[in-house]
């Protein structure tokens, strides 16, 4: 302890005067564009004005969106950060503007997006005294983030910011919280600029063994009934091709999740459509029925499973992740392989020989048996809008080639059954967490990264009144998103269990009483748009998505049409519901 | 089945918050929990003894592991090894025979007795659970008025015959 005190005592005696030395803001400020950062979604208040005064003076290398709740802007990040791979950052102020953040944090943790949240903290001195707007930031975020940091001391922060960003973005990515005390961002110290950190705390992932990858690959080429079931891991390990090739050179059926969509060609012969609760029936039989499972990416998330005792009863089970906390969590796999599920398709691919183009014909006789039973199907309406018509036409109108953001409810399950989606990223959705109100912001994260790309949030009328105040980020912006609103006055999934599984109960679900969305989109500077009728439809949407600014369309669809088919919590995969 | 676990984590503020947090939020037990500085002081160890079969205690290590500051996970019980745990217990005790058959059981347990007065004493015990649980269920029938336990630390056993082949 003394020699550290005097090490410190020399190194601050030999560097120079104090005036020269930055502060923690523009310490922060420059590791921040060290790391590539160039976008920031924040909203100021008392314990970041340092940092805000900094940025203020770097406006041209970092732009900074100021949106109108912190929830908006864990969102937005994530959208960014979903849309583009690179990682989302945040800055909020202590208490409120932390809190406010937890909801989008716990989200990108679910989801496994890699954002970093930068928090301001109240001097160190009043840590601990409930000073105003203190909050226990790293003790409230502690279990939604990777990791997560209370700076004590300026000098630390390249440190910090740079492995902040390394977690973030390594292994299975997530969100990092970075809190900063206010006397810490104002504190003048050296800068040390840190381009070859090694991190002491991560440890490198080995590539998966040899003889793991033979044994599972000879397991794959047996198998008479087999499945890949593939997730989000996927679309975050860049595996697209891999696994294009790999389910093509085998002929195997393809079946992903929710966050998993896009990760293979939704219209691709191979595509049984996506698995679980809201999942086809061809999807789930075939899961029921398969001998070998191979689950690429994915954590047997119970929304995919139903009851574990009778998921997949006959596979054996080939598990790749690339976190071992996912592996044998849920589903105890016969075969394990931790790594990164792009690797190792490709350590598949170079074991592979050519295969027969008939291999596994009766197992695909049967499952086109299951298609052709049981497809995808809802019954049509003269005088109400379908809101599968919606997705349906949204679908024809922009190509299949929209990028598309949702909320959670009946309106998602919609767009993951009725939208194929065709490339990675192309789906921007709260999976785990299951958050309304990510839509919106999300959309608009997505659309200043890709500027040129049409981008629609589908959203319902309950969610969307949960951060519809981001439309004026939107406008001050000019990130012209289209929010598709498919407004049943009900929060419809609610509804939907309430009459399938509550004797038609529905206990507080209505919300008929919502303001005109037409107007409360121009009264924000947006354009207005509603479709009431079949017969109106395309047209209303044609104008609306060919609207060159922020619109927003007020689609009143069926009240109760319900979502199907579907496996309720806990059952057996078998026993789906398929229509009313 | 109990496992002993012991894990290594950097000696830092909050570090070790984060592993009693992950604990409870993903509802595993804690029976004991011990920490103190490790052969490197800036690593800390923490013994944690845990219920759970094999598939539980493979899952807290993991999700052990993917904490940041974690360094290394152990299951002490799968290899052989050493557990000890020391207690202090007042006793209440008059002089004469209640008195003299707590000395008796701290002479059979190895035990020591560190604070007198004429009415208590406080004795001190050190073993493994069993030993420790064993000595307070005697003591308890004289009259036990406080009892404090440290928890579990352990650490493997050496083994001659690999210290042999290294040679």
């Amino acid at each position: 302890m003394i020699a550290q005190q005097e090490i410190e005592k020399r190194v601050a005696t030999s560097t120079a005067p104090e005036e020269e030395m930055p502060t923690g803001a523009e310490m922060l400020i420059r590791a921040l564009v060290h790391e590539g950062v160039d976008t920031i979604f924040g909203y100021p208040g008392g314990a970041v004005l340092h940092i805000y005064d900094e940025l203020w003076r770097a406006r041209d290398r970092i732009t900074h969106y100021l949106v109108r709740h912190e929830q908006g802007a864990v969102h937005m990040a994530e959208g960014y950060a979903r849309a583009t791979g690179r990682a989302g950052v945040v800055l909020v102020t202590s208490g409120p503007g932390a809190t406010n953040a937890v909801t989008g944090i716990a989200n990108a943790y679910m989801d496994s997006t890699p954002i970093v949240v930068i928090t301001g903290q109240v001097p160190k001195h009043l840590i601990g005294t409930d000073a105003f707007q203190e909050v226990d930031t790293v003790g409230i975020t502690r279990p939604c983030v990777k990791h997560n940091y209370l700076v004590r001391e300026a000098r630390d922060l390249p440190a910090i910011v740079r492995e902040a960003f390394h977690l973030a973005r390594s292994g299975r990515p997530g969100p990092v919280v970075i809190d900063i005390p206010k006397d810490v961002s104002a504190e003048r110290a050296n800068y040390s600029r840190l381009d070859h950190v090694s991190f002491p705390f991560s440890t490198q992932l080995a590539s998966v063994e040899q003889n793991l990858t033979l044994e599972a690959v000879r397991q794959i080429v047996d198998a008479k009934r087999p499945v890949l079931y593939v997730g989000g891991g996927i679309v975050n390990s860049g595996a697209v091709d891999s696994l294009l090739s790999f389910a093509e050179l085998l002929r195997l059926p393809v079946t992903p999740t929710l966050m998993g969509l896009g990760g293979f060609p939704s219209s691709h012969s191979l595509c049984l459509g996506m698995l679980g609760m809201h999942g086809t029936y061809a999807a789930n039989m075939a899961v029921a029925e398969s001998d070998l499972l191979v689950a690429l990416g994915v954590r047997f998330d119970d929304r995919v499973t139903g009851r574990l005792a009778t998921f997949a009863p006959h596979a054996r089970v080939i598990h790749v992740d690339i976190d071992p906390a996912n592996i044998g969590k849920n589903v105890t796999p016969t075969l394990a392989l931790t790594g990164d599920v792009k690797q190792v398709l490709n350590q598949f691919l170079s074991i592979l020989q050519p295969q027969s183009k008939e291999r596994l014909e009766s197992w695909w006789d049967q499952i086109r048996r299951w298609q052709l039973s049981q497809p995808l199907r809802f019954s049509g309406s003269q005088n109400q809008i379908k809101p599968q018509t919606v997705i349906r036409e949204l679908h024809r109108l922009t190509n299949g080639e929209a990028l598309i953001t949702t909320d959670v409810g009946q309106h998602q399950m919609w767009v993951a059954q009725f939208y194929p989606f065709t490339r990675p990223r192309q789906l921007i959705t709260s999976g785990g967490l299951g958050t309304m109100g990510f839509g919106l912001p999300a959309a608009m994260g997505a659309q200043l990264a890709l500027a040129d790309q049409l981008v629609v949030a589908v959203v319902g009328d309950g969610g969307f009144q949960m951060t519809n105040q981001e439309l004026a980020t939107a406008v001050q912006y000019d990130l012209p998103v289209k929010v598709l609103i498919m407004n049943n006055g009900y929060l419809g999934m609610v509804r939907q269990w309430q009459e399938m599984f509550y004797d038609r109960t529905y206990s507080e679900v209505d919300i008929s009483v919502a303001p005109d969305f037409v107007k409360l989109a121009e009264a924000y500077g947006a354009a207005g748009f509603r479709a009431e009728r079949p017969a109106e439809l395309r047209d209303v949407m044609e104008a609306a998505l060919a609207h060159k600014g922020v619109a927003v369309v007020d689609v009143v669809v069926e009240k109760e049409e319900n979502v199907f088919p579907m496996v309720p919590a806990g059952a057996d995969a078998r026993n789906m519901i398929t229509g009313r | 089945m109990r496992h002993t676990l012991s894990i290594i984590v950097a000696d830092e503020p909050g570090e070790l918050s984060r592993i009693v947090g992950l604990f409870s939020a993903r509802g595993f037990n804690i029976e004991t929990i011990s920490v103190g500085e490790s052969l490197d002081p800036r690593w800390s160890r923490v013994t944690i003894v845990t219920p759970g079969d094999e598939r539980t205690i493979q899952q807290i290590v993991k999700q052990c592991e993917r904490l940041a500051r974690v360094r290394e996970v152990h299951d002490i019980t799968t290899r052989p090894h050493i557990e000890r745990e020391m207690a202090l217990i007042t006793v209440s005790a008059k002089a004469g025979d209640e008195r003299q058959e707590v000395l008796s059981l701290v002479s059979v347990f190895r035990a020591k007795v560190v604070d007198i007065s004429h009415t208590q004493l406080i004795v001190e015990a050190s073993g493994n659970k069993e030993k420790v649980d064993t000595f307070i269920e005697l003591l308890r029938p004289i009259g036990v008025t406080d009892i404090t336990r440290t928890g579990h630390i352990a650490i493997n056993r050496l083994s001659a015959r690999a210290d042999a082949n290294a040679a």
